[in-house]
């Protein structure tokens, strides 16, 4: 057993964290001497020892990634997080699992960015580099893993320790001190998802892109250059904009697609962690943007180009300091680097602070009052709004925070968090975003230079007029009005009317600022773009989440809830096999266990495959044919994954047309049962199912005591409620997934039962005679839709043709269903669209600008 | 008065309005008793119990209830909070999964009638993220 690849990069971590020390050292003596005559050692030592730290910063990924990659579990980090079944691309998400893993991702994304800082820029290196490397140092101590042995004191928690170093306890060491384990512990389910393969590194690529902004405002307060910095800042906020904002939404995605909380947001504490951060870079870039072309606010526009990159450091205390607890459910676990994590956060605030102080009397003042006619005004109402947006959401997720406060204090304290936290973020939000609609409706028209009164009336007359005419149809036709069954209060319809009405209009008056726009310079249309988008989201929000209806309403079994007819709930449908229920204008019949399998597109019977020894091998009882072809022929094995079983569940509606849905769960060793929904989309809505609960395992249910009848072909037996026919008997020399010697013999009992609506069901018992050995084996039939088992025990008498059966019974197959109807969601991803699309076109033609001036020679 | 001044204060109202609300909408950990108190009181605020589930001598939890063929959303159980007070918890949804794997439960909602009528249930399951079993050992 050899450690070297483990050895090497715990080397380069130390590598990696010296190099980045000594690189922002170095940068810093020569940024310092930039004014003067700076020392060009200084820079030449910094770029050295940038480039060790990249070289080692590859080298630590890709050593981890190797250990990853050859199921090397000698080392704790492939152990915990990835498994010998685990395709390859879950691999690559196995890499960020773990808290280590993703900050190496992190620190990865930071050299990439760095890299490209470090060529597209002349005197703005230094100054930027000296930032990027110092957070580099924190970050990177982070994984360094390394105990300080006078001090007891650990710093970092490496990725690449040692699986007996992490499990000292076990006792297999006693007697194996050289054990490795076979398996490793598996990827979570959840994460089992092409959406978590990419929703990670867009997202810490987003995080890592906040420091560059940061880095340009920072650098440029410490070199004096008080507004130089904002140009080249301008192109890179945007693009972090961009990609955080898709990070997030990729998340929401997931989340829609994967979990069952049955949204795209859950006002968890690990999602408002970024959501809070990315409104202040929005409000930031505003100012900037507003700085930029008019001269005014360029000190709150600092203020929040470093409040964004802060708030990223509070975010990263929060979720992974522990201090969340059960806050949240997607939270890392608690490696003891909160105190490491909190000197990370309090040294980049005083640092910012300390600057701010010092260069406080340079920032230009803003001349007296701006006139409300001014786009400037509006501006800064808009920024305004977002900010306190963004102190909401901080200071309800902040709760875990105080109490943690109180008890360092020694005070006891019982505050929980709110129980129903949706309805205080909503309340809020609702305002904040009626806000943000009416103000960029009417924000591109100042912006377009109609800043004088009357010119402003004349062109906002139309679009009011076209909003008002839209929102009154949409009441007309009842699409506010709230679903059928349930409740709404007058504040809530006056609340969802305004949101409407205000975002129509954000829509319409942006498109017309579009149309005028894109006669003159279509790259001017970014701006345009991305409020018709955040206008679309808005609407896509209100209807999706203000008006998403649960439809599989429980019209049978009342008899527990007698008590509580108040409070009712009755979300949650019913299914048993081929029975078929109605839900609204539509009848859902659970038609069984699917499977997928390797080499099939689509979805297989679980009941068409026999179980091997090995769980990921099955064989196929009958040949599998698609278009005619036989993909697969009777008997052979077929590789699946068996944690996964899929419900077909046909939906048929009055008017004839029909579809199917195959909701999943995951039943995961480790993880227990996951639940996942299937989702059929239509234009107008998506009709979101998800199992609630399903029945136990064959063999945990409760099995009726055995009955045992005797039967000839041609018989009638009476089970239960059910009739069965008995046709024949096959005598076959071979059975699929039996192994059979030349002498052996299978009698095969073919069978029908009839179900309820006399819907006829084969069944073949099995009973394979071993002529040499004098032995039998018998195959299980077990029916599902109607929990009914027939096993073939014996040949009684041959030439009388008498055969004995023994039949069980138990509860019929059945699940239990939640099926919610989301209206507009389509509307939300148009517009989310439209937002990644009109931000990427800002960011290029900022990039541009920067690009000129710096050719120009005038980078500051 | 400036139109800058009057702004500022409807932001520092607001934002009043905000740290107000929070604290407004924060919930409690309690135990059954109190809140059982707060049903007398007629407050019908919703808290937060922390408890366990109550196992017999073999191990197995005792006194859940799930009939999903007579009612899919009726789920009832047990649960036992810090005072060592066990009490009858009813949950109007179906049974969450892996309930029974679950070393603590938090269950946030109210006392009505003599039973703790749950909105939410919080497990913690301590092999959730961080399994500390080895396979095949």
């Amino acid at each position: 057993m050899s450690f070297a690849i483990g050895d090497f990069g715990h080397l380069s971590v130390i590598i990696a964290f010296f190099s980045s020390i000594v690189s922002a050292i170095a940068y810093w003596r020569y940024a310092s001497g930039l004014s003067q005559t700076p020392d060009k050692d200084w820079l030449r030592i910094g770029r050295i020892a940038f480039y060790v730290h990249a070289v080692a910063v590859v080298a630590i990924v890709s050593a981890l990634f190797t250990i990853l990659y050859q199921h090397r579990y000698e080392y704790y980090y492939a152990w915990s997080h990835s498994s010998n079944q685990l395709p390859i691309y879950y691999m690559i998400s196995c890499f960020w699992e773990g808290q280590e893993g993703s900050f190496l991702l992190w620190i990865f994304w930071h050299v990439t960015l760095a890299l490209i800082l470090r060529f597209v820029n002349k005197v703005w290196e230094a100054p930027v580099l000296m930032m990027v490397m110092s957070v580099q140092a924190f970050l990177t101590s982070m994984i360094l893993g390394v105990v300080i042995p006078w001090l007891e004191l650990k710093i970092g928690s490496s990725p690449f320790i040692i699986f007996k170093e992490a499990m000292p306890d076990l006792p297999v060491w006693s007697s194996n001190p050289d054990y490795i384990p076979e398996d490793g512990n598996g990827l979570n389910p959840l994460l089992q998802n092409y959406w978590m393969v990419i929703h990670p590194p867009t997202l810490f690529l987003g995080f890592a892109a906040t420091i560059v902004p940061f880095a340009y405002c920072i650098g440029g307060l410490y070199q004096g250059w008080i507004k130089e910095w904002i140009r080249p800042a301008l192109p890179w906020a945007l693009f972090a904009a961009v990609v955080l904002g898709t990070g997030i939404l990729m998340g929401g995605y997931w989340a829609y697609e994967t979990l069952n909380f049955g949204g795209y947001w859950n006002w968890d504490p690990v999602e408002n962690a970024v959501y809070v951060p990315w409104l202040i870079l929005i409000a930031s870039i505003h100012l900037m943007i507003s700085y930029r072309s008019s001269g005014t606010a360029l000190f709150w526009a600092a203020v929040l180009a470093v409040l964004t990159f802060l708030l990223i450091l509070y975010s990263t205390f929060l979720t992974r300091s522990g201090i969340l607890g059960n806050a949240s459910v997607h939270s890392f676990t608690d490696l003891g680097l909160s105190g490491q994590l909190l000197i990370y956060l309090a040294f980049f605030v005083l640092l910012s602070v300390v600057l701010f102080y010092y260069r406080r009397k340079e920032f230009p003042e803003d001349s007296s009052e701006p006139s409300v006619y001014s786009r400037e005004f509006w501006i800064f109402i808009g920024v305004l709004i977002l900010s306190l947006a963004a102190f909401q959401v901080i200071a309800m997720t902040s709760i875990p925070v105080y109490n943690s406060i109180f008890s360092a204090f020694g005070w006891e304290s019982n505050i929980a968090p709110p129980s129903k936290p949706e309805v205080v973020y909503s309340f809020w939000q609702l305002g904040f975003a009626v806000g943000i609609a009416i103000l960029s409706g009417i924000g591109q028209f100042f912006w377009w230079r109609m800043a004088e009164k009357k010119a402003v009336w004349d062109a906002l007359y139309l679009p009011i007029l076209i909003a008002l005419i839209l929102t009154s149809i949409v009441l007309l036709l009842g699409w506010l009005q709230p679903n059928t069954g349930e409740e709404m209060s007058y504040w809530e319809m006056i609340a969802y009317i305004t949101l409407l009405l205000t975002s129509i209009f954000s829509v319409v008056s942006n498109s017309f600022i579009f149309i005028k726009v894109i006669k003159n310079n279509y790259q001017l249309t970014g701006g345009a773009i991305a409020h018709i988008g955040i206008a679309l989201m808005l609407i896509g929000i209100l209807f999706s989440a203000g008006y998403s209806k649960i439809v599989s309403l429980n019209t049978t079994g009342l008899l527990y809830n007698k008590d509580f007819d108040t409070e009712t709930n009755r979300d949650n449908l019913l299914l048993f096999r081929d029975a078929p229920e109605t839900m609204l204008d539509m009848k859902l019949q659970y038609k069984g266990q699917r499977v997928e399998i390797k080499g099939w597109s689509g979805f297989v019977d679980k009941e068409q495959l026999l179980p091997t020894p090995n769980p990921y091998r099955w064989i196929t009882k009958k040949a599998l044919v698609k278009e005619g072809k036989s993909i697969f022929a009777s008997g052979d094995t077929v590789e699946l994954n068996p944690e996964n079983t899929f419900y077909e569940i046909l939906y048929s509606k009055a008017n004839g047309d029909t579809f199917t849905l195959f909701p999943r769960v995951q039943q995961n060793p480790r993880m227990g049962n996951v639940v996942s929904p299937d989702i059929k989309r239509f234009w107008t809505r998506d009709l979101y199912s998800h199992l609630s609960a399903l029945p136990l395992d064959p063999d945990d249910r409760q099995w009726s005591p055995t009955q045992v009848y005797t039967a000839t072909p041609g018989d009638t037996l009476f089970i239960n409620d059910y009739v069965v026919f008995f046709q024949k008997i096959e005598i076959l020399k071979s059975l699929p997934g039996v192994k059979m010697k030349p002498n052996d013999v299978a009698f095969k009992a073919h069978m029908t039962l009839l179900g309820p609506n006399n819907t006829p069901y084969a069944i073949t018992p099995t009973l394979v005679i071993d002529v040499d050995q004098m032995q039998t084996g018998s195959t299980v039939e077990l029916n599902e839709a109607l929990g009914v088992r027939i096993v073939l025990t014996e040949i009684k008498d041959i030439d009388q043709q008498k055969y004995t059966f023994e039949v069980n019974t138990c509860q019929k197959d059945y699940i239990v269903l939640k099926v919610i109807e989301k209206p507009g969601i389509n509307i939300l991803w148009i517009g989310t669209l439209l937002v990644v699309l009109g931000i990427s076109m800002a960011a290029y033609r900022r990039y541009k600008e920067f690009i000129l001036m710096r050719d120009k020679g005038m980078e500051v | 008065m400036k139109v800058s001044y009057i702004i500022a204060l409807v932001a520092i109202a607001v934002g009043i309005g905000v740290i107000l609300s929070t604290s407004g909408s924060t919930s409690e950990y309690v135990n059954f008793e109190r809140a059982a108190a707060l049903e007398k009181e007629g407050d019908d605020s919703e808290v937060h119990v922390v408890g366990k589930l109550p196992k017999n001598t073999v191990g197995d939890i005792t006194g859940l209830v799930y009939n999903p063929l007579m009612d899919a959303n009726y789920f009832e159980f047990q649960l036992i909070d810090h005072s060592n007070q066990q009490m009858k918890v009813v949950y109007l949804q179906p049974k969450p999964q892996d309930f029974e794997k679950s070393e603590q439960v938090v269950v946030i909602g109210k006392m009505s009638k003599g039973v703790f009528v749950a909105e939410k249930i919080l497990m913690k399951c301590p092999s959730k993220y961080e399994d500390k079993e080895v396979k095949g050992v």
